[in-house]
């Protein structure tokens, strides 16, 4: 935790109410975003309970599985889920723009622009928790494989259409979710967590109820009291207030509540499966809705409260203004939603089950570039943000007291100006250390030349002064300037190109080749239990 | 084996002639070699490359850092002048030492196709992965394989036919700033070190072990192999008393004046101070470290050593001292610098790697902590900072750090199919302060 986080921290705690982390949101925020609240079942993973779906705050889709071990109504609620959240993705799939890319031309082996299509927008995920992003990709990996009726006649047990292809798309999000700065699915904990420091630990504040607590208390009550009330307030039946945000459930839920109407569904399913006549039918059936109807009547209560609560952090976060960099983080999303859509498209199989080497180097050497670029963006974009990096000794602000003109040695002298600043802060600057200030949006380099008295350094501007002998008008710091130099690159550059993966080395394992079926684990004593 | 009939000489010898043999006829695409610190790694390399050179065939070398690259050149051109050696550099300023220059024989370039003359190319692992080649180069040298990444290696892989790797094992795993757990277990995981993933997928290589650490004093090899390479245990070239530290003045009685005495007689010295919580940057032992650097220059220390028969002065750039973070190297910057102390080596335990100095400073990793996290606890941190020296170390802590310890397991999750790494971080950890608890200063500053 940075130095800043732990003061804002501390203030939070002394102050009684959350501190803000950020003065513009660093993450582009959708029109119409689509949340998606799910809730699982305990004790067996992907099991879905349901889910509260849809753009519209007030008329959220409601879809429940009454018995969640029951893989019918799984497929049910999964086509259902597919339903909602296919036709929200399309309709962002047709409205494109064109736009450039360079590709390596298969025949010269040039890199050549080609004009290609880029959607215009690009659909929003937004689920409450980091949880919730992890069930997102657990319910993408449990779906991507399956096989329709359709695709695979044979199949013993198909899957409903569209249903593998939901799990592709879930798939997608979950994985893009992993890259640092994309905004294709986001989890509501970690957008409010970034733009407020609260007084509780990172770990607390992964706790929707409580989060918004410390942000937006009550009135006549402090943050840490509310988010104490979020956490533990029962009610007189011992269940949660502000139930966990999920997918997992309270066990207080589970037990009193839950369990006893799964198995009252239980039994009316089986009494109308034994019913003898019409008549004892219609009756039976009778109590079977009704039972039905009171398990979607228990997931609506508990999905209910969070799905107000995610909205009421967009209404939180939307107060904020865009940061100038969030935009173009988010046309790197809609980079990524069209490539996936253009893979669907061309009939590509499902993405596999494991990267090969090459995939995973490659996809690690770009979160590690979007990591650098967020981190760079964030402090350029926010003061702030800027704060505590210069409180860490990694940027530092100050007036401008001189300007000397000066030159490159060599053939053609270029201005080399060296500019004296004065400062507070206390930069990290070793012997000939680089430093940036963003100039128009632009990074111009300096070098540092030495420290002249104590707070008092001197820069000397290595470029962005165009061609000629003389600097460009605006291009050199004036005096009186008040100037921002940062010791870390604005921009990142792109890494090396990584051999294809029927290329790969054999440092590696070789090229991956034909993709065998796996063999399934041994049987073991323990599973016959 | 008793340390009389242990000859260090021909038992190195012996293991580089072993590796050789494999390197110029061996049958497979590569060979490993573990070194110890200070075993002779820059030695072997610098002589596998001029072999290899001279049995014709054309090799580039890899090494993680600008400097290891310099360093190696230079080592190329002393002991074979008329070599012609390519140094193959970024397009950034100032890509290369400028002692480069001097070298008649080394040709330097930032693009590959203009060192097809050299007979050895060098340049670092970050350069090599934009080269592109038609043929690739019958041999390599992979220096610091053990701090390569396997993303690295893949990147550049495809420019070797056979490589010789070398690394040692104990020191940092290499690290990515984003999550990388996804990919863990896998034999690729791109955030592992290459040797894993070589050996992982080429289970038979031959792998070696340089046995003997020339750097470290016959005081420190029993403890940094016990603690650090519990199953490949190496020894020291030199005996108990081929090393000695002698000051001109006396000890003042100050604590700092008694851990320096404390770690001339017997190789290691540990100041205590008072425990407490404190942030990262604790002023106390911030300024009890560059206390006992002021006093080690100020007492005319002199270093007597196998290397010659006078003793050498123990002067600022034979001290090193080592941190665990950045931000703490600045405050002991700035301290010394407030006592007046230049050409000190302050640095954090990744920029130390591959370094020796006669005597190190180290302020220990979890000092003052309230918590051990696994970045703090992590093995090599430690051997990196505890393997400096051909002396002494001197390491400063808080006490409280052996309860920190036991209230802090590791608890970092066991992931299906990972390598498991042995000793973990808080064995040794243990192992080290045990050790260093017997010689112990304690002081109230």
């Amino acid at each position: 935790m940075s130095l800043i986080t732990t003061l804002a921290r501390l203030e939070a705690v002394s102050t009684g109410t959350a501190q803000p982390a950020a003065t513009v949101r660093h993450r582009h925020l959708s029109a119409h975003p689509l949340v998606f609240v799910p809730l699982t079942t305990a004790g067996e993973t992907g099991a879905p309970l349901g889910a509260l779906v849809g753009t519209d705050r007030d008329a959220p889709r409601l879809l429940v599985v009454p018995q969640p071990r029951d893989r019918d109504l799984r497929f049910t609620f999964l086509a259902e889920l597919a339903d909602v959240v296919l036709p929200h993705l399309d309709s962002y799939a047709d409205s494109v723009e064109a736009a450039e890319r360079t590709e390596t031309d298969p025949e010269t082996g040039k890199r050549v622009k080609v004009e290609v299509e880029l959607c215009a927008d690009a659909p929003q995920l937004i689920v409450p928790g980091r949880a919730g992003i992890e069930y997102v990709r657990l319910l993408g990996r449990s779906m991507r494989f399956r096989r329709t009726a359709e695709q695979d006649p044979e199949a013993p047990y198909p899957a409903p259409p569209r249903v593998p292809l939901l799990g592709r798309w879930l798939t997608h999000f979950g994985e893009r979710a992993r890259v640092p700065g994309s905004a294709l699915l986001l989890a509501m904990t970690d957008l409010l967590s970034r733009h407020w420091a609260t007084g509780q630990s990172g770990i607390e504040d992964q706790h929707l109820g409580a989060l918004l607590a410390w942000i937006a208390p009550p009135e006549g009550s402090t943050g840490a009291q509310a988010a104490r009330v979020a956490e533990l307030a029962r009610d007189g039946d011992g269940q949660l207030r502000c139930p966990p945000a999920g997918p997992a459930t309270d066990p207080a839920f589970d037990n009193r509540l839950l369990a006893p109407a799964l198995e009252r569904y239980d039994r009316a399913r089986t009494a109308l499966a034994e019913a003898a006549d019409g008549l004892q039918a219609d009756g039976r059936l009778a109590i079977l809705t009704a039972a039905e109807r009171e398990v979607r009547a228990l997931v609506e209560s508990r999905t209910r409260p969070t799905w107000d609560a995610v909205w009421q952090g967009l209404d939180l976060l939307r107060g904020l203004p865009e940061g100038a960099r969030a935009e173009e983080r988010w046309t790197r999303d809609r980079w990524s939603f069209t490539g996936h859509r253009d893979r669907v498209l061309a009939g590509e199989p499902p993405q596999p089950r494991r990267d090969d080497a090459v995939t995973a180097a490659n996809k690690l050497a770009t979160r590690e570039r979007e990591q650098a670029r967020l981190d760079a963006q964030e402090a350029l974009d926010d003061p702030l943000v800027m704060a505590g990096r210069r409180l860490s000794g990694e940027a530092f602000a100050g007036e401008v007291l001189d300007v000397v003109m000066a030159y490159s040695e060599g053939r053609r002298p270029s201005p080399r100006p060296l500019v004296t600043v004065r400062t507070e802060d206390r930069p990290q600057l070793g012997e000939r250390a680089k430093a940036y200030r963003s100039l128009d949006g632009r990074p111009q380099s300096a070098e540092f030349v030495g420290y002249e008295a104590e707070g008092v350094l001197v820069l000397r501007v290595l470029d962005k002064m165009g061609r000629g002998k003389e600097p460009e008008e605006g291009s050199v710091p004036e005096k009186g300037d008040r100037l921002v130099f940062t010791l870390f690159e604005h921009e990142q550059r792109g890494g090396a190109r990584l051999p294809d993966p029927e290329q790969t080395p054999w440092t590696h394992g070789g090229p991956p080749g034909e993709a065998a079926p796996e063999a399934p684990d041994t049987v073991t004593a323990e599973d016959v239990l | 084996m008793t340390t009389t009939d242990f000859d260090p000489g021909a038992a190195a010898a012996q293991a580089t002639a072993a590796i050789l043999h494999d390197t110029l006829h061996g049958t497979d695409r590569g060979v490993v070699v573990d070194s110890p610190p200070g075993a002779g790694k820059s030695t072997l390399v610098v002589r596998a490359a001029l072999e290899l050179a001279d049995a014709g065939r054309p090799l580039m070398v890899v090494a993680q850092t600008n400097a290891q690259v310099d360093d190696l050149v230079l080592r190329l051109a002393e002991k074979n002048p008329e070599l012609p050696v390519g140094r193959l550099h970024s397009s950034d300023a100032d890509p290369y030492d400028k002692a480069l220059d001097d070298l008649p024989s080394v040709r330097k370039s930032a693009k590959a196709a203009d060192l097809r003359e050299a007979r050895v190319v060098l340049s670092t692992a970050a350069k090599w992965a934009h080269v592109k080649v038609d043929e690739p180069w019958r041999h390599a040298i992979v220096d610091e394989a053990y701090q390569m990444r396997s993303d690295s290696l893949l990147a550049v892989a495809g420019l070797f036919e056979r490589a010789l790797f070398v690394g040692d094992p104990g020191q940092l795993d290499p690290f990515a700033i984003v999550g990388s757990e996804q990919w863990a277990g896998l034999s690729y995981d791109p955030s592992a070190s290459a040797v894993s993933t070589l050996l992982a997928h080429n289970p038979g290589l031959p792998q070696h072990r340089l046995p003997v650490s020339w750097r470290l004093p016959a005081s420190a090899a029993p403890l940094v192999s016990g603690a650090f390479y519990p199953y490949t245990p190496f020894r020291s070239g030199t005996g108990h008393g081929d090393r000695r530290l002698a000051f001109a003045v006396p000890s003042d009685g100050s604590g700092p004046d008694r851990v320096i005495d404390e770690a001339a007689e017997s190789g290691w010295g540990l100041l205590e101070l008072p425990a407490r919580h404190t942030p990262r940057t604790d002023p106390e032992a911030v300024r009890a470290v560059a206390t006992v650097v002021r006093r080690l220059l100020d007492r005319g220390g002199a270093a007597l050593s196998e290397r010659s028969p006078a003793p050498s002065p123990l002067t600022a750039d034979r001290i090193a001292v080592g941190t665990a973070h950045r931000d703490q190297a600045a405050a002991v910057r700035a301290a010394l610098a407030e006592l007046g102390v230049r050409d000190v080596t302050v640095d954090t335990a990744n920029r130390l790697q591959g370094r020796e100095y006669d005597v190190t400073v180290v302020l220990h990793p979890l000092s003052g902590r309230p918590d051990a996290t696994a970045f703090h606890l992590e093995t090599g941190r430690l051997c990196v900072l505890a393997s400096r020296h051909r002396h002494a170390c001197i390491v400063v802590c808080r006490a409280g750090v052996t309860d920190l310890l036991d209230d802090y397991p590791s608890t970092e999750p066991v992931q299906l199919g990972a390598l498991m790494k042995f000793p973990d971080g808080w064995e040794a950890n243990h192992a080290v302060l045990a050790h260093l608890t017997e010689h112990r200063v304690t002081w109230r500053p």
